[in-house]
């Protein structure tokens, strides 16, 4: 299955059904880690029923140090 | 203590987190501070390179309250999607609007400002907005029903100071929520003349992150904070334009 995540073209296996599988598949599990999904932001407390698609488009993002 | 919305906090000073030399000494720097509120930005994740080292990952989470920021948002709806990510996490409900409109001076940009607040609060947010010392911006963002008023005492990162002290204290005076300096404290005796003028606190980054020093710089913000709030508490003497002795003017030796 094709997907956007952040700007790049990726493929990911079959197996990644819901949001915490694409989380499992880039290893980002252990992360404190937010999603957006086609341009809707997905609560942590959805990320294991929320469906991914093909062509979905995702923004992976993260807190970084800031002022 | 310091209360925001429905919760308290022991520390008066609220530490960024960003741009500090090395890994080590950020994580020393907010350890020292004794900051209970720390403020992060929200930005992409390289997928491909996951192995940076994170402060997050690295805190006790429980000791600390997250107050995520909106840099890098120009308009009120940027910012209300970076606070939705932000909040997304699970992990804070706070969220300091910070909307930049001019890149020369860093200021923030007031109309979008407002809307964002608006817009935030109606969605159940504990709103923070960093704002200008302009005294009735402040006053309308209060009446809007923002949790506290954080402005800025000179420009982003400019170590200048306090710049304009009375819109400082009329922002102050004019008050019910918290007042918390946020922007262009350079020195301890910046942050402690904020607090001595009467605010609850006091946020600021490149004070400490840019010193020579940023984990004992961590720690002078601590005591100057905790000074200036005690000056202010204590009640300052009023300023004269003459001397009064401190000696008693009687028996003296010498008469």
């Amino acid at each position: 299955m094709k997907l956007i995540v952040n700007e790049k073209e990726v493929t990911v296996p079959d197996s990644v059904t819901v949001v915490k599988d694409l989380l499992h598949h880039f290893e980002l599990t252990d992360r404190v880690v937010m999603v957006e999904q086609n341009q809707e932001v997905i609560d942590h407390s959805a990320h294991t029923v929320q469906p991914v698609k093909e062509g979905d488009q995702f923004q992976l993002v993260q807190f970084v140090g800031g002022g | 203590m310091l209360k925001i919305g429905s919760k308290s906090f022991s520390s008066r000073l609220l530490l960024g987190t960003g741009k500090y030399p090395d890994f080590h000494s950020q994580k020393k720097a907010v350890e020292v501070s004794e900051a209970d509120i720390l403020t992060f930005s929200v930005r992409k994740m390289d997928i491909f390179d996951k192995d940076q080292p994170n402060l997050l990952q690295e805190l006790e989470r429980s000791d600390y309250t997250l107050l995520p920021n909106t840099a890098g948002a120009a308009t009120a709806e940027e910012a209300v999607q970076t606070a939705r990510l932000a909040r997304a996490s699970g992990l804070c409900d706070m969220v300091k609007v910070e909307i930049i409109g001019c890149s020369k001076t860093l200021l923030p940009d007031p109309v979008e400002t407002l809307k964002a607040c608006e817009m935030l609060l109606e969605e159940g947010f504990i709103v923070l907005p960093y704002t200008s010392d302009d005294v009735v911006l402040a006053r309308r963002l209060e009446e809007l029903g923002c949790h506290a008023i954080m402005p800025g005492a000179s420009p982003i990162g400019s170590g200048q100071g306090i710049i304009n002290p009375l819109n400082l204290q009329w922002i102050i005076e004019q008050s019910s929520v918290p007042v918390i300096v946020d922007a262009g404290i350079g020195s301890p005796s910046d942050a402690a003349i904020a607090m001595e003028l009467g605010a609850d606190a006091v946020l600021l980054n490149t004070a400490v992150s840019g010193a020579k020093d940023p984990i004992k710089m961590a720690l002078a913000m601590k005591k100057a904070i905790e000074a200036g709030r005690l000056g202010f508490e204590a009640g300052r003497i009023p300023k004269k334009t003459h001397a009064t002795a401190s000696s008693p003017s009687t028996g003296m030796i010498h008469s």
